[in-house]
């Protein structure tokens, strides 16, 4: 679930046992180390970056906001609420923009998969929400601007690469095991699709900028977008979802037509 | 040779040939044909292929609708080929078709976005071209139901029905293979599973493998294979079988359902010309005009919107078209059971794509002696026979339908389970109890409806039909009065045989009124013909073999 373009992680080179025994060893080692570091960063990074500001005006109604919707199930310090609700430090404002914009958040009880529905709050409030998440814990956020500039046809590459398994090759959504699907994206506005790469909700994987770049989100966000927009050069597009709209067109309309000719001329005689 | 119609047609040819005052243009026109009988002798038989009689039924009319749809793929196909170049080589696309312009794809899926985007009239006809490949395969079905339910297939018809499996599973192959050209994403899938199928083969299977493909997965030939196969193995196949097909039709003379005078030894209908070539004709129409329609108004494989192929690519909601979704679904259903031993490992995809097809094919392809067997009937048939009078066939006739359907349904899980929001993994336990229980399900109704209205068939020649009339007894009894078909016995019971004809079940189908009742979808019925049917038609039909009756040697 790569790019074309990325390169390919390197092979581990093929050794000897005791040879990837040592190396093993000294891996365990390195991440031991590593792991040290990343934890003391993110002990203080939080609270020195609290500290360090003092929150907007806009973050601070996204504050109230969150204590009268979220915090049931998010806890007070987003830290999450067991069996209730996720930890939302470090998800950020795009995984917030994407719950709150799609109407997924404030969710209304738990199911297998939290649906999407006419979304609560205005966009201003939304940013606001978003902002104070952000505010709060860091995390990925969604470029402003125009996210259409990118290049349809590498974003069309991608899209079937990266996304058409889950959300078919017209964006047209699609079943997943266990009750779960991947929705159509018919209705999802350009910040979406890019809060959703960057976030991965539910099922779907997280898209990071180091695994597809900002550039090539901008070229499937355009590509998703031209294709919802097109026409169908074809008549109609019965849904656009291939062989089975097809097929029932082919048996209601084209054999049931024939089969009323065939019975009309034979009463004919 | 057969007999002339009995009402329908006057005889024909007539005003040509006796006509008062030939004109100028027409003496000239006589002068020719006949300059030309006398060197190419054509004239005897041409008038009696004209003045063959061809029976009169709806139903007879399903192969000609699987014969004017392959009429209209090979004129559609054959523009086709003009323009696609089924080409695996790479090229960048530079058509008009914005989305995809820069990407690298094969000369194949190109030529295909060309032929829908920059080739005048090329779009309309890969339209119609696709629309009447399901047709076809989809009127090959549907005759084949036909023919199966009236037991046309029967001796001496079982090469017919041979023939008729021959050109499904070659019409089959051959939708395959057309589908697959484009090297679109769907197709390209296709392919994938079809090379997964042929490795799944035990001891040859990679073997078969490389001699299809010729290396890794997709290889650089397989396009050009299918395509020599699309474009002419297989239509010079169909072409020659369907010619044999329609030959043997003509040389054992087409079935007929038992009527008034239609007995085993002739045959009652309208002549070649002018009816039946005006019906045909008609018909032919009509099959241009829906694939016309359906190629211009709905839109199908639209190739740019599924992209071109990828081995790494893949899309939810991927199916084949529709006559293959029954492989799908029994793949799909079929439990992770994987055979191992004597060295060998049969992968599970092995039973339900080869085994259960072969098996199913199988069946259907010997089906006519499996029927002789069981029935020891082994005389020749020239009458069909109607569902109701056979209730086992029909019955396992309603049964393999059924699974088939189901399979069908199954094939496209996925897509249910979205658009109806179902787990995915219980629309698969779904399917799984279903082929258990609906087939023999079906077979049970069938067989109950069959001879419910074979029941009610004797029960109104015994009785006659009910007239809606009631009438107070003088003892205070209601009765309703029952109009006999035919003449009564002292007890006022019909005396008419059931003969597997279709019995009047209403009073206004007896001609009592004395008017020709004109149907929309029904026949005309003269006067007489009924009266033929309910009262005259004693001798004949009512000494034939019962349809349910077996007949001896
Ligand atoms: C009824 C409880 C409930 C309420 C109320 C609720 N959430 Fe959630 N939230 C959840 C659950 C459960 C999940 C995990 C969803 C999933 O995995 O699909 C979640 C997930 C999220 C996520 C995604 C976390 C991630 O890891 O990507 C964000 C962001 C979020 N919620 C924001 C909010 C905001 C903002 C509000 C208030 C407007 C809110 N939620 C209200 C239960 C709730
Ligand atoms: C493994 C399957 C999977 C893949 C791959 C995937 N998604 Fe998703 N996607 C999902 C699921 C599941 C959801 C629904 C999440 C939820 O309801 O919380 C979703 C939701 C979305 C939505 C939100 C739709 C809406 O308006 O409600 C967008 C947009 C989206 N995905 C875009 C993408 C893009 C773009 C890619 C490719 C880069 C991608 N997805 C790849 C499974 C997938
Ligand atoms: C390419 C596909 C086919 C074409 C073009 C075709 C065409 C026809 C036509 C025009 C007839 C005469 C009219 C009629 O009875 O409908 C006929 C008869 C017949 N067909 Fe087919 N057919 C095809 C496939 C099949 C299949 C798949 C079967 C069964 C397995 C089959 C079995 C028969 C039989 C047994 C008859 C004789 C019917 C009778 O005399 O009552 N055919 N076919």
């Amino acid at each position: 679930m790569t790019k074309p373009t990325a390169a390919e992680p390197a092979d581990p080179s093929p050794g000897l046992l005791a040879r990837a025994r040592r190396r093993a060893s000294s891996t365990i080692a390195l991440t031991v180390a590593l792991g040290a570091v990343g934890f003391g960063y993110a002990a203080i990074a939080p609270s020195s970056a609290a500290a360090d500001q003092t929150p907007s005006a806009d973050a601070q109604r996204g504050q109230q906001i969150y204590q009268t919707a979220c915090i049931t199930c998010h806890g007070r310090n987003l830290q999450g609420v067991p069996d209730r609700g996720p930890s939302l430090i470090g998800v950020g404002e795009a995984a917030t923009y994407f719950q709150v914009a799609t109407g997924r958040m404030p969710a209304a009880a738990q199911g297998s998969q939290i649906p999407a529905k006419p979304p609560q709050y205005t966009e201003e409030q939304v940013n606001q929400i978003a902002g104070y998440v952000q505010s709060v814990g860091g995390g990925p956020q969604v470029p402003s601007g125009n996210l259409r500039d990118g290049d349809m046809a590498l974003g069309g590459e991608l899209f079937r690469l990266n996304c058409a398994q889950c959300h078919n090759f017209a964006g047209k959504g699609g079943a997943l095991s266990s009750g779960k699907s991947a929705p159509g994206l018919g209705t999802s506005t350009d910040q979406v699709i890019y809060a959703a790469m960057l976030s991965g909700p539910e099922n779907m994987p997280v898209f990071g900028d180091n695994n597809i770049t900002p550039a090539e989100k901008r070229a499937i966000v355009s590509y998703v977008q031209t294709l919802k927009e097109t026409k169908d050069p074809g008549g109609n597009g019965v849904g656009r979802l291939g062989p089975v709209p097809e097929s029932i067109v082919l048996w209601v309309a084209g054999i049931g037509a024939l089969m009323f000719a065939v019975l009309w001329i034979g009463a004919k005689s | 040779m057969t007999k002339p119609p009995a009402s329908s047609t006057s005889p024909t040819g007539k005003a040509a040939a006796n006509g008062a005052a030939p004109s100028a243009k027409a003496g000239r026109l006589a002068t020719r044909a006949n300059e030309a009988d006398q060197r190419l002798t054509l004239a005897s038989p041409i008038r009696r292929a004209l003045n063959k009689v061809f029976p009169d039924h709806w139903s007879f009319m399903l192969g000609e609708v699987a014969l004017y749809s392959f009429v209209i793929l090979l004129l559609t196909g054959t523009y086709l080929t003009l323009f696609f170049d089924p080409s695996m080589a790479e090229t960048k696309y530079s058509g008009s078709y914005d989305p995809l312009r820069g990407v690298e794809m094969s000369r194949a899926y190109s030529t295909t976005l060309d032929l829908s985007f920059d080739i005048r009239g090329g779009l309309i006809i890969r339209q119609i071209h696709h629309w009447a490949a399901l047709i076809f395969v989809a009127a090959i079905m549907v005759h084949m139901l036909r023919v199966f339910f009236t037991g046309a297939f029967r001796r001496p018809r079982e090469l017919n029905w041979l023939i008729g499996i021959g050109l499904l599973l070659l019409s089959l192959v051959e939708g395959f293979a057309g589908y697959s050209l484009p090297d679109d994403l769907l197709s390209g899938t296709g392919l994938r599973i079809a090379s997964g199928i042929i490795l799944s083969i035990p001891v040859i299977g990679t073997w078969l493998y490389f001699l299809v493909f010729n290396g890794d997965f997709p290889g650089t030939e397989i396009l050009g294979r299918l395509y020599i196969l699309h474009v002419l193995v297989i239509p010079a196949l169909l072409l020659a079988l369907i010619a044999l097909h329609l030959g043997l039709v003509v040389k054992q003379k087409h079935s007929q359902y038992p009527g008034a005078g239609r007995t085993e030894k002739n045959v009652k209908g309208v002549r070649v010309m002018p009816l039946f070539a005006a019906k045909g004709g008609g018909l032919f129409m009509f099959v241009f005009g829906v694939t016309a329609l359906l190629g211009g108004l709905s839109q199908v494989n639209p190739i740019w919107l599924y992209g071109p192929y990828a081995p790494a690519d893949v899309s939810a909601g991927s199916q084949p078209d529709f006559y293959m979704w029954f492989l799908e679904g029994d793949t799909r259903i079929w439990p992770s059971w994987e055979f191992r031993g004597l060295g060998y490992t049969i992968p599970a995809v092995f039973f339900p794509t080869v085994v259960v097809p072969g098996l199913v094919f199988t069946i259907a392809a010997i089906y006519p002696w499996i029927e002789a067997r069981l029935t020891k009937d082994r005389a020749l048939h020239n009458l069909l026979q109607r569902p109701r009078d056979v209730p086992v066939r029909t019955a396992l006739g309603a049964m393999a339908l059924t699974w088939f359907l189901w399979m069908t349904v199954l094939g496209a899980n996925d897509v249910w389970a979205k658009v109806f929001d179902i787990s995915l993994n219980a629309t698969i336990w779904i399917g799984r109890i279903g082929m258990l229980l609906l087939p023999p399900l079906a077979y049970w109704v069938a067989y109950r409806v069959s001879l419910g209205l074979e029941r009610h068939d004797r029960e109104v020649l015994e009785h006659g039909v009910e007239t809606g009339i009631i009438k107070r007894l003088p003892t205070g009894e209601f009765i309703e009065i029952h109009q006999p078909l035919g003449p009564v016995d002292e007890h006022g019971h019909g005396q008419l045989e059931y003969a597997g004809a279709p019995v009047p079940k209403k009073v206004n189908k007896l001609g009592s009124t004395g008017r020709a009742i004109r149907g929309f979808f029904s026949p005309v019925e003269e006067p007489s013909e009924v009266a033929a049917v309910t009262g005259g038609n004693g001798d004949r039909a009512g000494q034939r073999e019962l349809a349910s009756q077996q007949q001896p040697e």
